[in-house]
């Protein structure tokens, strides 16, 4: 082939490749085992244990099973037969509705209240040891305090996300209001420019990156915690279900909730991916 | 002078910059003793080594920084704070990356006129664009411009609010010499249409002799003073090409060196003689070209014709 591949080409080839390998390790790994009773045990116990039979399929789900459960998972992902039997697409949107929630919330908390912190260097050095110290702390420690303040298992989890939300957007909406260089401070102020109207023409889209930044980051932590969270409190949402389905012993299950949980964390990303393209400036 | 007979639109007072130390004890005087006055429709550029607060008096005037004392007074009141009347032009050229060339000055002309609608705006700010010569690309962001197109934007902003007085803080200072020479001369156009009043820090002398009807020299800091002040006799309108072939410009350019070079660090030691000018010594070249022949006979040195371009550069 004369033809050379272009960069986007070998790295979707080489993406393939290593996709295949993936399976090809996987289906040998799972591949049904003849099971020799080794020398030395006794072969009632080893019978008891699933070697009694000349072969034995692994219980660990094979490829091909995996792509069953995908298929028939995505294929109604919205039915619902009950408190322990919904589709996936039920349990992902409750995950996403608190997730968006807790993020919300701190966004709107976060936001505002890191352009007073990054506008004052004296409330940022008497903020800045709180934040120190309950940046560190995993948001499921709050949980027995949000259940006993709050005393639903939903809202906690929203309050939790909210908790994890926080402090990257106030520690980077403070950060990038703070280091807004100074020639375009001293541009607005030579115009005369207004504070309501500097704040949002100049200092905003000026640290815009940075405060994108923490969000970004926020959200990728609220989406690790909720599948915690949720499986702390139960009922619904993804955290739930994996929770739920390890208990059932469903592996295949557990395993396509996994997938599930690293595909929509990619799409979360990829909208702050695209924001972040948008407001970004090159100096 | 004639010109200090009628009022000054500028006028400086006594002032002083004081630097607290960190100690507690004296402070460090940055300068002080700085007076001098800024006539309607004047140039006056500044010079002298790093360090003796050309900035800093820049900066004052435009409000952004505060002296330890004296006073600023400009059109009969006293300069207190920043003003849409005072332009200022950035050596940085302080464009927002994030907006485009017609955004950056529309910026500006929205501040100086919040009333005007997005069409009058527009209109005006394109006037500005087109005067500096960036038609054709004013939706294009600062990143896409050379330095020497940023700071046409630079000069349009300042321009475009129709300031009363213009700022320079060394504006093509991170030009190169090829740059800086042909936006030297559209400066000097705008200038010219606009009688507009400029007070510029410049480090390089032949921009001085060039676009400044007036050069102040401040001796080294710190206790810096403005020491002398030259009148630039080149008679108006100025050219690059053609300016050096006056009989001023090498006697002017000379003293302005020789200030640079060696007197601007002996002053600090006759400041406080008995027998110190209490004010700056003004130089008209009539005298100088009377004392650099003597000199010269003296010391037995020509003058430097043809020599390169000297660019004090900043420290």
């Amino acid at each position: 082939m004369k033809t050379r591949l272009s960069l986007n080409q070998k790295s979707t080839l080489l993406s393939l490749a290593l996709f295949g390998v993936i399976l090809l390790v996987w289906q040998l790994a799972t591949l049904p085992q003849a099971h020799t009773v080794a020398a030395g045990v006794d072969p009632e116990y080893a019978a008891l244990m699933g070697g009694g039979g000349a072969t034995a399929a692994s219980s660990f789900p094979t490829p091909a099973a995996m792509g069953q459960t995908l298929w028939d998972k995505l294929s109604d992902p919205f039915y619902d037969n009950g408190p322990n039997d919904k589709g996936i697409g039920i349990q992902l949107a409750y995950s996403l509705v608190r997730v968006l929630g807790g993020f919300f919330l701190a966004a709107v908390v976060a936001i505002p209240l890191g352009f007073v912190i990054g506008n004052s260097r004296v409330i940022y050095q008497a903020v800045d040891p709180y934040v120190q110290v309950l940046k560190p702390i995993s948001p499921l420690a709050w949980m027995p305090l949000a259940l006993y303040t709050i005393k639903d298992a939903s809202a906690s989890s929203i309050f939790v996300i909210f908790i994890c939300s926080l402090w990257p957007m106030l520690i980077n909406t403070a950060h990038g209001v703070a280091n807004v260089r100074r020639d375009w401070l001293d541009v607005s102020r030579t115009l005369e420019v207004n504070p309501l109207r500097k704040a949002f023409r100049v200092v905003l889209p000026a640290a815009a990156p940075t405060i994108l930044a923490g969000m970004r980051i926020s959200m990728g932590i609220a989406w690790l915690v909720i599948v915690a969270a949720e499986m702390l409190v139960g009922g619904t949402g993804i955290g739930y279900f994996v929770w739920n389905e390890w208990n059932n012993l469903s592996l295949t299950n557990v395993l396509f909730a996994i997938l599930m949980i690293g595909v929509v964390g990619m799409a979360l990303d990829s909208v702050f991916g695209v924001l972040s393209k948008r407001v970004a400036y090159q100096e | 002078m004639t010109a200090s007979l009628s009022h000054p639109f500028l006028q400086v007072e006594n002032l002083a910059r004081i630097y607290p130390s960190p100690a507690g004890g004296d402070g460090v005087t940055v300068f002080d003793h700085v007076n001098f006055r800024i006539h309607k429709g004047e140039f006056v550029a500044v010079t002298g080594h790093s360090g003796c607060g050309k900035s800093t008096i820049l900066n004052i005037l435009a409000g952004l920084d505060t002296a330890s004392t004296g006073h600023v007074f400009m059109d009969g009141r006293e300069v207190a704070g920043p003003s849409l009347d005072r332009g200022v032009i950035f050596q940085s050229h302080a464009l927002m990356p994030w907006l485009t060339v017609l955004e950056n000055v529309s910026f500006a002309v929205k501040s100086r006129w919040p009333n005007w609608n997005k069409q009058k705006t527009c209109d005006h700010a394109m006037r500005y664009i087109e005067l500096v010569g960036l038609k054709g690309a004013e939706h294009k962001k600062p990143s896409q411009l050379s330095g020497g197109m940023k700071q046409r934007v630079g000069i349009a902003r300042a321009f475009s609010i129709e300031p009363k007085m213009l700022l320079m803080d060394e504006p093509f200072g991170a030009l190169d010499a090829l740059t800086r020479g042909v936006i030297q001369e559209e400066l000097l156009k705008i200038c010219a249409e606009t009688q507009q009043t400029v007070f510029m820090i410049t480090h390089d002398v032949d921009e001085a002799i060039l676009l400044s009807d007036r050069i102040m020299l401040m001796s080294n800091g710190p206790h810096a003073r403005i020491a002398e002040i030259v009148n630039n006799t080149l008679p108006r309108p100025r050219e690059r090409s053609a300016i050096h072939k006056h009989p001023h410009y090498y006697p002017i350019r000379n003293h302005l060196v020789d200030f640079l070079v060696s007197r601007s660090k002996q002053f600090g030691n006759l400041r406080d003689a008995p027998d110190a000018p209490s004010s700056p010594t003004v130089f008209d070249p009539v005298d100088l070209l009377e004392s650099a022949v003597s000199t010269e006979a003296e010391a037995g040195h020509t003058a430097p014709v043809g020599k390169p371009h000297i660019h004090l550069v900043n420290a």
